[in-house]
């Protein structure tokens, strides 16, 4: 009797295992050869118009469906800007007016022909619908009443642009090669205009694009697929289809790629890099980001205002024991405020730890016995992690440092509120041009409380800079590209030697793949990844 | 026991008389239904309200000028009182409109179109284990009562009372998949089988079967089995615990006393008269348990990113989307509603008892 | 207390014939606690919410070290090693100290809910038992709306209108779990409203929140204890995993199902810091489940039925 029930209860259970053991043949097999598929987090894609799209998912998608007039090689990041859909273009006598020859023979994913009409249309309509990235277009003068004349294709092949006033045509072009200034396709756009909205309510769940792939389906906040569209002018694809499904956690992520259920994780920890290292079939991928860790001293405190006291704390970060122990392969030393890979990068690392020079420092400023102060971080652990190792360091030259930790939103509305001694975070440029950290690292007009200029980092700090503000508005100018760089590069020095900021870090993005998986190119400081350049 | 005389005679007639009285009963739970409907999306409502978020701003973003963000917030009616708003609201929701998702930019109503079906998938296989297994293991403890396995039943049950879904699931997905790779990992399929299939149901494993394609049906098979047993091991605790209690007394009814006085042999008492009498009441609490797992089961949802509904109104609530968050609440409560009724009904209309009192 | 007095006791514990109503009282209470004792598993479950609450009230002089005290040379250290019993975590805290300084999370977030949910279950149950009519349709309805409502989903929805944090989440808690109760209470006041001896209390004169108070809130308890008890782990679960969303106990605050949501992305190398804290939450809601099926079967006349 007793062994009968012990027999059904056994036999169902067995019979649940047996379902479970049975597929696992199947769910260890690799990829298909012509299939790229890609654990990401992308549930910041919350819809797909280019003249939306900031985030970085977003711009990973924009950058394989759309095309720009100019462009980066992804080969070589370094040539700077290169054809895209534009085949050449000409800057006129009044260093204003650029005019574009687009490429013949291209076609949108509809078959509809891409014409400078097209061009005309997607850079008006991103200023038209003003939302969050236009201002990287609208800082060149255009708005809503001037486009008509600013922005004007003159036949199918030419597009004329003219902005405001002069300058660097570097930065416009860099400013050219931003999601923003993706090209739609005009005539399928229009097709689904509704109230005047210039397609926008349809473009943020279609796309209609003239780039190597096309999107095929989005499952918001789970995935996206993408196909490959054969015929494309810079070479079809190899990789027929593209999946890339939101995986959150690293640790799932480093799961499926040692399983071979991935070709690509994008969003390993340092704990979970340093793990599958050494699992066979694998190999992690260094690529140099935008993102510059630093901390800053606010100037509205006396004794924070002293420029001995500004170089002291220069040398009391430990840059290499960070970057050695807890920030491995997610950060390397860098010391200026340009992103390496960016025009005008200053490699330079004048500063290392060194306690007994801080000291004299301090000392000739009149605090040999050092003094407290507080530092505002966010809750997160790395910037925690930092904060702990600048603490203990400080210490060392007898500056006590007590750190407030709060949410991103409290402390980033101190420091814009300029209540604050020392602030630890980040900064990542919004368009790969070094105006966009220029801007904000070694420019500030109006150093006055009212100004109120709270976007730009010299101001929140309360760091005035006449000369270095005529030196920045100079470089956006200058037509020289070489010359500007070279102008950026003795800004950067100089702020290196004067300024508030102590400038640690930038950010390595490490990317996991499959040994089989070449060409994974994720667009360093200045670009997106591309999923055409890949191969099997 | 005389009245299941009625049940067994077939139909009984309808005199006119019932028929109102029917005709009355139907109508005091339709209202009932109505309101207890009316009052869940006026509290979804003003939970929408009252959230220190500011829907305008998730709508224009955070660089938008002072005009933009009045045009749009006068365009989303917040200008009107409160009671027009939920007004508007109800009004849209009669005609299956429950406006924009914020994150997807879809029409919510096709958002939950497309997270539903893996929820319902998850809580049908978890349901059927639940079943499959608990009733029989509650049955047998009744018929053993103060055995070993009676005992091994109920320490089994309430040790699925007592674990944390999302612990043991990470424990489950570490070991099964990460250690043994018995299992497939997160999600309900291989990733490179993503969107192979033409979607009918949107059940993946029934889909698979209409494709024809069995690859996809064990790829999807392996990937739903440890999070529906998970799932399953809470429903099988309730159900063999609820089975068990009915069986219990069941067992100690007279006519069960007097087949086996008969002789009837123990199997035949057991499932052939006892357990029939306790269907009917089982199939209520199978019914709420299933409605519990229809819910969408947020924590089983995260941890094995499985894109259901529960996951839907999570991350929507955790990024103030409210239009996708009282979308996808509504349509849990009138799921819930619906299955409460739809068991009560039964329960009603099948059991004589009920049906006297 | 001696031996001879510790007799007189029990004697007066079991006589048949009690002489008031306290003694009557206090022999149900004995007899029950008889039929506990012989269960093992009940007890069993005692012993562990015993532990818990001593764990809890006790804290600082059983955790061998301080909570929250960071030691980044010293993180995910495995069990044993360098002195941590159960490993270190992330941040190279004792994930020992850890638990024990959560398990007064855990019982605070306990004594809160039973204080909440089950006192308000009983006022609306009763209240709409007794009075009837138009009070009990209304009072029903707004039970029922909120039995309607997706439970965790309710609780994630007031968490996210207040705000993050602990008491958040007992309340929100408390707000999704109170209809059961004031069904249950309901259908005891339902039961004994017309019995005689309400009858004749109200026919002395006495109010209807006298006698609701007096007499009907008596007479539920005992069910409501049994249904606390069971709901117990479930509650705990539902905070924990509020802890696990974010949406709990905040960091650093030593909250269970906190730990296990940060030690989630250490798993695969580091199963420990996952997975002691998440054996905490199992064992403590087991105790309660064991209890409460002790209880039930104690307390509850028709036994094993739920």
């Amino acid at each position: 009797m007793k062994i009968r029930k012990l027999i059904a209860g056994a036999g169902f259970l067995a019979a649940s295992l047996a379902v479970a053991v049975t597929p696992t043949t199947q769910s260890v097999a690799a990829t298909p050869d012509d299939m790229l598929v890609i654990a990401n987090r992308i549930d910041d894609m919350v819809q797909l118009d280019p003249a939306e799209i900031f985030e970085f998912a977003g711009m990973d998608l924009s950058q394989n469906v759309y095309d720009r007039l100019v462009s980066f090689d992804p080969h070589d990041l370094s040539k700077g800007v290169v054809p895209g859909l534009a085949e050449s273009w000409t800057l006129g006598d009044d260093g204003m007016t650029y005019t574009f020859t687009m490429k013949s023979g291209i076609s949108f994913h509809s078959g509809n022909p891409v014409t400078a009409y097209d061009a005309e249309f997607s850079l008006r309509r991103a200023v038209l619908l003003a939302k969050t990235p236009s201002f990287i277009l609208t800082q060149f003068g255009f708005t809503a009443d001037n486009i008509n004349e600013t922005i004007k294709a003159v036949d199918d092949k030419t597009l004329v642009i003219k902005t405001d006033k002069k300058y660097a045509p570097s930065f416009v072009l860099n400013c050219l090669t931003a999601g923003i200034a993706a090209i739609v396709d005009k005539k399928l756009v229009m097709e689904n205009e509704k109230d005047g909205d210039l397609g926008h309510e349809w473009l943020r769940t279609n796309s209609a694009g003239s780039g190597a792939y096309k999107l095929v389906k989005w499952k918001p906040g789970d995935s996206y697929i993408l196909e490959a569209v054969p015929g494309y002018w810079r070479g079809d694809a190899k990789m027929k289809r593209v999946v890339v499904r939101h995986v959150a956690e690293s640790a799932t992520q480093r799961l499926m790629l040692e399983k071979g259920d991935i070709d690509v994780a994008r969003n390993l920890s340092a704990e979970d890099v340093k793990s599958v290292e050494s699992a066979s079939g694998v190999a992690i991928d260094n690529d140099l980001r935008g993102r510059i860790m630093y901390f800053s001293l606010n100037q509205k405190n006396p004794v924070l205002a002293k420029p001995k006291v500004r170089q002291a704390f220069k040398y009391l970060a430990d840059y290499k024991g960070m970057a050695d122990s807890f920030l491995k392969g997610q950060y390397t030393v860098h010391q200026a405020f340009l992103p390496l890979t960016y025009l005008g990068e200053l490699k330079d690392q004048p500063f290392s730890l060194n306690v007994e020079k801080a000291k004299a420092l301090l000392a000739e400023a009149g605090h040999a016995d050092g003094f407290e102060v507080e530092m505002i971080v966010r809750n997160a652990q790395e910037r925690l992690d930092i904060a702990q190792s600048l603490q203990n360091t400080f210490a060392q030259a007898g500056i006590k440092l007590t750190l407030s930790v709060g949410t991103g939103k409290q402390i980033l509305g101190r420091y814009r509120d300029r209540d604050f001694d020392i602030y630890l975070g980040a900064w990542g440029p919004d368009y790969p041009d070094p105006q966009t950290n220029a801007d904000t690292f070694s420019h500030n007009p109006d150093n006055r409380d009212e100004a109120k200029l709270t976007g730009k980092l010299t101001w929140r700090n309360g760091w005035d800079i006449p000369e270095m503000t005529k030196m920045t508005d100079a470089a956006v100018v200058e037509l020289d590209t070489a010359k500007r760089a070279g102008m950026y590069v003795q800004i950067q020095k100089d702020h290196q030697a004067t300024s508030p900021f102590v400038i640690m870090f930038q950010k390595i993005e490490q990317t996991g793949r499959r040994t089989n998986v070449n060409d994974f190119i994720t667009g360093s400081a200045v670009s997106d990844v591309h999923y055409w350049t890949v191969t099997k | 026991m005389t009245e299941s005389t009625d049940v067994t005679s077939g139909q009984p007639a309808v005199s006119t008389g019932r028929l109102s009285l029917y005709l009355k009963k139907i109508a005091s739970l339709f209202f009932t239904v109505s309101l207890t409907l009316l009052g869940l999306l006026l509290v979804t409502f003003l939970i929408g309200r009252v959230m220190p978020i500011d829907p305008v701003l998730a709508v224009v973003g955070k660089r938008a000028s002072n005009e933009v963000y009045e045009a749009a917030r006068l365009s989303m009616g917040l200008d009107k009182p409160l009671y027009h708003q939920f007004f508007v609201y109800i009004t849209q929701v009669f005609q299956g409109d429950f406006g924009k998702s914020l994150l997807t930019s879809n029409p919510v109503i096709d958002d939950i179109a497309r997270v539903f079906p893996a929820t319902l998938e998850l809580a049908t296989v978890a349901t059927l284990i639940g079943v499959l297994v608990g009733v029989p293991m509650g049955v047998y403890a009744a018929a053993s009562q103060g055995s070993w396995f009676d005992q091994f039943v109920r320490v089994f049950g309430l040790f699925g009372y007592s674990m944390p879904v999302f612990w043991i699931g990470l424990i489950g997905l570490l070991i099964f998949y990460g250690m043994l790779g018995w299992v497939g990992g997160p999600g309900r399929l291989d990733i490179f089988y993503e969107d192979m299939i033409p979607t009918i149901t949107g059940m993946i494993l029934i889909d698979s079967l209409i494709a024809g394609d069995m690859t996809i049906f064990w790829n999807a098979v392996s990937h739903i089995i440890l999070p529906s047993l998970i799932l399953g091991y809470y429903s099988l605790a309730y159900i063999s615990r609820m089975t068990r209690s009915f069986m219990l007394e069941e067992l100690a009814s007279e006519y069960v006393i007097t087949a086996r006085v008969k002789g009837m042999s123990e199997q035949a008492v057991l499932w052939r008269h006892a357990f029939r009498n306790v269907l009917i009441p089982l199939i209520t609490v199978i019914a709420l348990s299933y409605a519990t797992l229809l819910e969408g089961s947020v924590l089983t949802e995260t941890i094995f990113a499985w894109p259901g509904l529960g996951q839907y109104i999570t991350t929507s609530l955790l990024s103030a989307d409210m239009n996708a968050v009282l979308g996808g609440t509504v349509v849990v409560g009138i799921l819930f509603v619906g299955l409460n009724l739809l068991s009560d009904f039964l329960y009603k209309i099948v059991d004589p008892r009920a049906r006297q009192s | 207390m001696t031996q001879s007095s510790t007799r007189s006791l029990t004697r007066w514990l079991r006589t048949d014939e009690p002489a008031s109503r306290l003694q009557a009282r206090c022999i149900q209470v004995y007899n029950g606690w008889q039929d506990l004792r012989s269960n093992k598993l009940a007890m069993i479950g005692l012993i562990i919410i015993l532990g818990l609450v001593v764990t809890a009230l006790f804290a600082p002089f059983l955790a061998p070290q301080d909570p929250y005290a960071q030691d980044l040379s010293r993180r995910l250290l495995a069990p044993g090693q360098d002195g941590f019993l159960l490993g270190s975590d992330e941040l190279g805290r004792d994930i020992l100290s850890r638990i024990i300084h959560g398990a007064g999370t855990t019982l605070y977030i306990v004594l809160l809910v039973t204080l909440t949910a089950p006192v308000a279950g009983l006022i609306v149950g009763t209240v709409s038992g007794y009075l009837g009519g138009w009070t009990d349709a209304a009072l029903m309805r707004i039970t029922d709306i909120f039995l309607a409502f997706p439970k965790l989903i309710l609780a994630l929805a007031f968490v996210a209108a207040l705000g993050a944090g602990i008491e958040n989440a007992v309340l929100a808690i408390a707000l999704t779990s109170w209809p059961p109760y004031a069904r249950l209470a309901r259908a005891e006041t339902l039961t004994v409203r017309n019995m005689d001896y309400i009858a004749a209390i109200r026919l002395q004169g006495a109010g209807p929140i006298r006698i609701i108070v007096g007499h009907i809130w008596p007479l539920c308890v005992s069910s409501l204890i049994v249904r606390v008890t069971l709901d117990m782990a479930g509650i705990i679960l539902t905070a924990a995993g509020l802890g696990f969303l974010g949406l709990g106990a905040q960091p650093p605050m030593a909250e269970w199902g906190a730990m296990i949501s940060s030690g989630r992305k250490y798993i695969l190398d580091y199963w420990w810091v996952a997975t002691m804290p998440g054996l905490a939450i199992f064992i403590v809601s087991l105790g309660f489940n064991l209890l409460g099926d002790g209880l039930r079967d104690v307390l509850d006349p028709k036994k094993a039925q739920s």
